[in-house]
């Protein structure tokens, strides 16, 4: 530690601190605009000029290292006088426009201006005047305001990991731009928002639509992915107009992904159901809760008493609240019904039998800062989980940390990759067997006795250079999407452990949605005798509760779940939104509230239990779907539904230290007999590859306009590398008949990020859910 | 994008330096790419960065901070005059003068026929030569009197 | 070329650069007695300390002191880095070391790798001299062809890379850490410092930063020995110093004298103000540094200790005289307008400010100066003075408080009546003697 002086208080500050550091740890505010804590310093604003005693000159406090003894004067005159020069340097150029600029009362420099800016401008000359750049529909450009503190080119360089934007030109010509006059594109481009200290970047989906000082501001939680990032609503007539961050240091910091920032736009989309909806002889009507609950209750009573409740099946989505996800397995139990599931993407349940507990991430976000080496088994982790991504890219760039990965996709993380196995799906249980062998002839420990004999004779020299990678102190196995939805992921799950053991490292997973840990630990999923998700739909129910998913777009065979709940005899959908499919299939259509109506609670992929409370009242006749529950399992007679809030039926879904039953550990899974579906190809013949792209993974992303109109949310096509397409004689540009289950046609692009004999095309979309499953053989042809 | 001959002398510069540190041969790669293209589109800093394995907007701060790239179409002849002060105190404003009236054009203009642009440039750090004028940024031209003006414009008419 | 001259002595033009005449001129003496004596670096750097060599490119920092920063026990590369981005207004001597006598600048830096442990070196040169950086490129196959750099210098254990680096049109590369940054291939913006180069330089590694004259320097002192080398300068000012004399004299050019001669002397060497005008003031130490007013230049001596004295600078050494003839105001607005483009544009106060200087200084000399402007740029001047990254911005300030400190009687006059105090007759008269001089 060392001893300093700022302002007369003496303060202490640790080796290595700056006087910025120092300052805040003393709570004294020292002016500045370029200096962020997240970001690498760049000491250019000048605006945190302080006296420091026998310096000659004022120094940046953002740069400055705190030496012992050292006395700053933060308010002094000589540091005054430096500050307000340099404001009068930034103001001279700045438009006077603050009237009609958006950061209007929530700007830096505004607030900054008041205290040491002038009363007028000694200023005659011309002001600069910048075009303003086109960044895309999410981030709106005025250039003029730019006081160049280069906070968005450092955040697109140093975390989004990708250089979008740049100073170019020099002295006072410098301007910030991107390459081309191209559109930012990273998942993460929201930021630079609030990063920019000034109205140069605004979001353009709030643009003009409020002041920051009429706004409401509440807090509450992500509902996309795993993270459950913390968020700030802003409120005005009860309606969102705007989502930030809520730091939080073990989760998201200071960052947002782009859909937890923006996917807000779909609250007021027109796709919106706000009234229950019947249908009676073909045709949808508009009907009261009453009657709808009434027809629900007596249908699901009859069915249960008449059929066996073995005939009724409940289908949720993982973006589901603990509440709702209790209830509703609550409610299926209580009809005699086994049948519940939220693992709709998933196909492979052998791990059912065998697992210890939950599937976690095993370790907190804020460790992957220290890990030496990290395999990601099957994961399109930059896109599936952008700041988990975010981290593990910092961590590399900054730490060493040694990132490997096995999987079918390649596509660049924006991070140093050491070593990459990109295989076959049907090659991946294979590969985790190499990366063990080569692992224990690394470390000298033998590979567990039961698996001693499905070792492979060759070992690659991937799996030997990830092996290799492993091997430092700190070490972690993560489990993505792809490897989660794997038709044999229970065997990868037990390699990965198998690894994972080995090396000593962590074993994770990393999540697909909010609730992905949370579900488990709310028991929505099946019990002895009960059907797993794929099971419901591969063994047709009479009745579906469906609960806030899509029928056609959120199962991992979106085809076959369409043909199975259109084959029922009921089918109860409740959804904040309406769709075509849902009319399709369903009986009865339910109003319930998006995260930001009611309160409820995710649990993520740490295990932490966020709850939140309703931002805004629901739309219309829109209800909180725990509230559905709970009178449905009262319409039923059924005991346990007495619960007066939200907090209640939290407490009984996580009652007791939850987290005791966070558990990756798996038990024995015997080896598969390789499913058709991964046979080796045959000529013509590709292995699927299904990403769920981020910006089509649950309804709320796939109706927020702005966000369907970035690169994320391109149409699907049919990805290739340049082998595959010269085997198949086709080439980038051709339009592709490809044929699963069902025919599509798509367009053909190059893609080295595919591995051989893989065609890669999106699951989640329109396009391609008459393909079928996720996984599997594919046909391609030239058309 | 590039001549076989560009890429094997960007490939000379890449090895001035440490393995891993290709983007310290950008200056000249740029140079080089600017001196076979004539000016720099932003297609060629985009193959140039690729090649260097460094972001497009990388590249595109370096050719837009050092000011002999061109980031506009030039002529086959571009003669950048010295106008600093001890250029100025020689004679360097006049013979930018004496340029714009023979070519007919400004500072930042081209000639119609595409043979002369002209810039205003700073200290080349030869001073002592002056005046002194750039012709396309690698040949020095010193001591530049009417007479001498008038003999290098007779010699590029001719090229 | 010069009284007292070392770099620049026995030269002859273009015609003896190469590596033959360096070696007829003494040349690599130096380099092959260390290496066959395996004189211990820190002997090396002691003959440095005692010869008094002070940086050449400007701040004139003890070259011994600098080189024995470099950290002895660090493990890995360290680099070594000739400044030759010469783009000081005034200033051109390094352009003709490397025009004429490339081989001391590589002996000068061979011998610093062997000091301080260097294994890699870089030259980087002006862009605008790119006939001066392709001969620097035929000088160094010549050294390599002989043995005299890369592995295993005349047949040693000792190995040393060098190379040359480009510029292409950046003043602010000629700071150190923008010269490092343009080297890693950015944008030549500089670096906060502390950490120093020896520190944190090219590449995140220990480097140490010298002037092509300071290199340049390295071979003599080490062939004549420290102490005859101070003695050619005058305490704490060792050597021969090079001056480029650029403006109104006769003969401009690089004069190579000792550190402490009368400035009145170099003026008569270069053949004293042309066409017989009198002096009216003189930038001694290259474009940053303040004028000074004849009368104060007249009594100084060409050394770093009497140049301060006087209220400037020695700096590089670029001493550019003006005439009689001269507008102060029209001179000024020429140095503010170089400011204005070269700013980096990183930090504030030069980004904005040198443009607001100039276009203050233009307006003045075009008619359209009002009451109050002068204050306004002293006042902006000392907002930009000190609060700025690197040196850009003081450069930037100095002469415009330099230039009104001294000749505020012009600047006034012009705001006042809309012209110059200099009759525009004058002025013209100074033009012509140049536009026809013979070359």
């Amino acid at each position: 530690m060392l001893e300093i002086e700022i302002d007369g208080k003496p303060v202490q500050a640790p080796d290595g601190s700056t006087v910025m550091d120092a300052a805040t740890l003393a709570g004294v505010y020292i002016p500045h605009f370029c200096y962020h804590k997240k970001l690498s310093i760049a000491a250019s604003c000048r605006m945190c000029l302080v006296q420091v005693e026998k310096a000659p000159k004022p120094l940046p406090a953002c740069a400055t290292p705190v030496t012992n003894g050292m006395k700053v004067w933060t308010h002094s005159e000589a540091a005054v006088k430096a500050q307000k020069g340099v404001m009068e340097f930034l103001l001279i150029n700045h438009p006077l426009d603050c009237p009609v600029c958006d950061q209007g009362g929530e700007c830096q420099l505004q607030d900054l201006a008041v205290g040491y800016g002038g009363i007028h401008s000694r200023y005659q000359e011309e002001k600069r005047v910048w075009v303003n750049k086109n960044y895309g529909p999410l981030i709106s450009s005025d250039a003029s305001r730019c006081i160049n503190c280069t906070r968005c080119a450092r955040f697109t360089a140093e975390i989004g990991g990708m250089m979008e934007l740049g100073q170019a030109f020099r002295g006072d010509h410098a301007e910030i731009m991107s390459f081309a006059g191209r559109a930012i594109d990273s998942e993460l481009s929201g930021n630079i928002i609030d990063l920019c200290p000034v109205g140069a970047l605004t979001s353009k989906p709030f643009r003009f639509s409020a002041r920051s000082w009429e706004l409401s501001r509440r807090r509450s939680v992500s509902p996309h992915d795993s993270l459950g990032a913390n968020l700030i609503v802003q409120t005005k007539h009860d309606v969102v107009k705007r989502v930030l961050p809520f730091n939080n240091d073990r989760l998201n910091e200071c960052w947002l992904t782009d859909k937890d920032r923006f996917s807000y736009e779909a609250l007021t989309s027109e796709q919106r159901l706000t009234q229950p909806m019947a249908r009676e002889e073909g045709e949808w009507r508009p009907v009261s809760w009453q009657i709808a609950l009434d027809f629900i209750t007596c249908a699901l009573g009859a069915a249960a008493r008449d059929r066996g409740g073995e005939t009724i099946g409940a289908l949720a989505s993982p973006h589901a609240t603990v509440e709702e996800l209790h209830l509703l397995q609550k409610l299926m139990r209580g009809l005699g019904s086994e049948n519940v599931d939220f693992r709709l993407r998933q196909h492979d349940f052998r791990g059912d039998a065998v697992r210890a507990g939950a599937p976690w991430l095993g370790m907190n976000v804020v460790d992957i800062h220290d890990l030496d080496g990290l395999l990601v088994i099957g994961s399109f982790l930059r896109k599936d989980a952008p700041l988990l991504a975010q981290k593990v890219r910092h961590s590399a760039l900054r730490h060493g940390l040694q990132v490997c990965a096995v999987g079918p996709n390649g596509e660049d993380w924006l991070m140093p990759i050491a070593a990459r196995a990109l295989v076959a799906p049907a090659d991946m249980v294979a590969t985790l067997a190499a990366v063990a062998v080569a692992l224990a002839e690394e470390t000298g420990k033998p590979v567990t006795s039961a698996l001693a004999e499905r070792l492979p004779a060759v070992i690659s020299a991937e799996a030997r250079a990830i092996a290799l990678s492993l091997t430092g102190e700190k070490t972690a196995v993560w489990l993505g999407n792809l490897a989660v939805q794997h038709p044999r992921a229970a065997e990868l799950h037990l390699w990965a452990q198998e690894i994972a053991r080995l090396a000593g490292a962590a074993l994770g997973f990393v999540g697909e949605a909010a609730n992905s840990t949370g579900g488990y630990l709310a028991s929505a999923t099946p019990g002895a005798n009960g059907l797993d998700a794929r099971a419901m739909i591969e063994s047709p129910r009479r009745v579906y509760l469906l609960w806030g998913a899509e029928p056609d777009l959120d199962f991992a065979d979106g085809a076959a779940a369409m043909a199975a709940f259109g084959g029922a005899q009921l089918v109860v959908a409740a959804s904040a939104f309406d769709s075509p499919a849902l009319r399709e299939v369903a009986d009865v259509l339910l109003p319930i509230a998006p995260f930001t109506e009611t309160s409820g609670t995710f649990v993520n992929c740490i295990g932490d239990a966020q709850s939140f409370s309703a931002v805004t009242p629901p739309l219309g006749e829109t209800r909180p779907g725990w509230k559905v529950l709970r009178v449905l399992g009262n319409l039923l007679d059924l005991t346990g539904f007495n619960q007066n809030d939200s907090e209640a039926v939290r407490n009984e879904a996580l009652s007791g230290d939850f987290r005791t039953r966070l558990d990756n550990a798996i038990g024995d899974v015997p080896a598969a007999q390789i499913p058709e579906t991964l046979a080796q190809p045959q000529a013509g013949r590709l292995q699927r590859v299904a990403d769920v792209p981020i910006h089509f993974a649950d309804p709320l992303v796939r109706r927020a306009p702005s966000l369907q109109k970035t690169a994320d949310a391109a149409l699907p096509t049919a990805r290739m590398a340049a082998a595959t397409l010269a085997a198949l004689g086709v080439k980038a540009g051709d339009t592709v008949r490809v044929t699963g289950s069902g025919a599509v046609e798509l367009p053909v692009v190059a893609d080295e990020g595919v591995a051989p004999g893989c065609v890669r095309i999106a699951a989640a979309h329109a396009s391609t859910v008459a393909l079928g499953p996720m996984h599997g053989e594919l046909s391609v042809e030239r058309i | 994008m590039l001549s076989q001959e560009s890429l094997q002398q960007i490939d000379r510069e890449i090895a001035k330096y440490p393995p891993g540190r290709k983007q310290s041969a950008i200056m000249s790669a740029l140079r080089i790419a600017q001196v076979e293209k004539g000016w720099l589109p932003k297609e060629v800093i985009e193959f140039v960065a690729a090649y260097l394995g460094m972001p497009p907007m990388a590249a595109y701060e370096v050719a837009s901070f050092y000011n002999m790239y061109d980031l506009e179409p030039v002529g086959r002849h571009k003669i950048t005059v010295c106008t600093n002060l001890p250029c100025a105190l020689s004679g360097g404003v006049y013979v930018a003068d004496y340029l714009k009236q023979k070519l007919g054009i400004g500072f930042n203009e081209t000639t119609p026929d595409g043979k002369f642009t002209l810039k205003e440039g700073e200290c080349m750090g030869a001073c002592g030569d002056a005046p002194v004028l750039l012709h396309n940024n690698h040949r020095m031209c010193s001591f530049m009197t009417t007479e001498r003006i008038d003999q290098l414009l007779a010699e590029l008419e001719k090229q | 070329m010069s009284a007292h001259a070392l770099i620049l002595a026995g030269l002859d033009g273009d015609r003896t650069w190469r590596l033959q005449d360096y070696v007829a001129r003494g040349g690599y003496e130096a380099l092959r007695r260390v290496i066959a004596e395996k004189t211990p670096p820190e002997a090396v750097i002691a003959e440095l300390k005692n010869s008094g060599l002070r940086g050449r490119g400007g701040a004139g920092f003890p070259t011994g002191l600098k080189w024995s920063f470099m950290p002895r026990a660090f493990p890995g590369d360290k680099y070594l880095v000739c400044n030759s981005d010469e783009g000081e207004p005034g200033t051109f001597k390094d352009r003709d070391i490397l025009r004429y006598n490339p081989h001391a600048v590589i002996e000068g830096m061979i011998l610093g790798a062997w000091a301080m442990g260097c294994t890699r070196g870089y030259n980087y040169i002006h862009g605008e001299i790119f006939e001066v950086y392709q001969r620097f490129e035929e000088a160094l196959a010549e050294a390599r062809a002989a043995g005299l750099l890369g592995q295993n210098i005349l047949g040693s254990d000792f190995s040393f890379e060098l190379f040359a680096h480009h510029g292409y049109g950046a003043y602010v590369c000629g700071e150190e850490t923008a010269l490092l940054e343009s080297l890693e291939g950015k944008k030549g913006q500089p670096r906060f410092k502390p950490p120093f180069p020896a520190a944190y330089g090219l590449y995140g590694k220990p480097t140490t930063i010298n002037n092509t004259e300071t290199f340049a320097s390295a071979p003599f002192i080490l062939r004549l020995g420290g102490q005859a080398f101070l003695e050619l300068g005058k305490p704490n000012n060792g050597g021969s110093k090079i001056f480029s004399v650029s403006g109104h004299v006769s003969r401009p050019g690089n004069y190579e004298l000792r550190l402490g001669t009368p400035f009145a002397e170099l003026l008569e060497m270069a053949g004293g103000v042309r066409a017989g005008r009198k002096l009216k003031a003189v930038i001694p130490g290259g474009s940053s540094s303040p004028v000074l007013p004849a009368d104060l230049i007249m009594d100084c001596t060409l050394d770093f200790d009497a140049i301060s004295k006087a209220g400037s600078m020695l700096g590089s050494g670029a001493v550019i005289v003006m005439d009689e003839t001269t507008c102060m105001v029209n001179a000024l607005e020429r140095l503010s307008y170089f400011y204005h483009e070269e700013s980096c544009g990183q930090c504030t106060p030069c980004r904005e400010g040198t443009g607001w200087l100039y276009r203050v200084v233009h307006r003045i000399e075009h008619g359209l100066g009002q009451p109050g402007d002068l204050d306004l740029l002293r006042s902006v001047a000392g907002n930009i003075s000190g609060r700025t990254v690197c040196a850009l911005g003081d450069a930037a300030a100095g002469p415009v408080q330099s230039f009104i400190k001294h000749f505020g009687d012009e600047f006034a006059y012009h705001i006042e009546h809309k012209k110059c105090l200099v009759s525009p007759m004058v002025q013209e008269a100074g033009r012509q003697i140049h536009v026809s001089r013979p070359c």
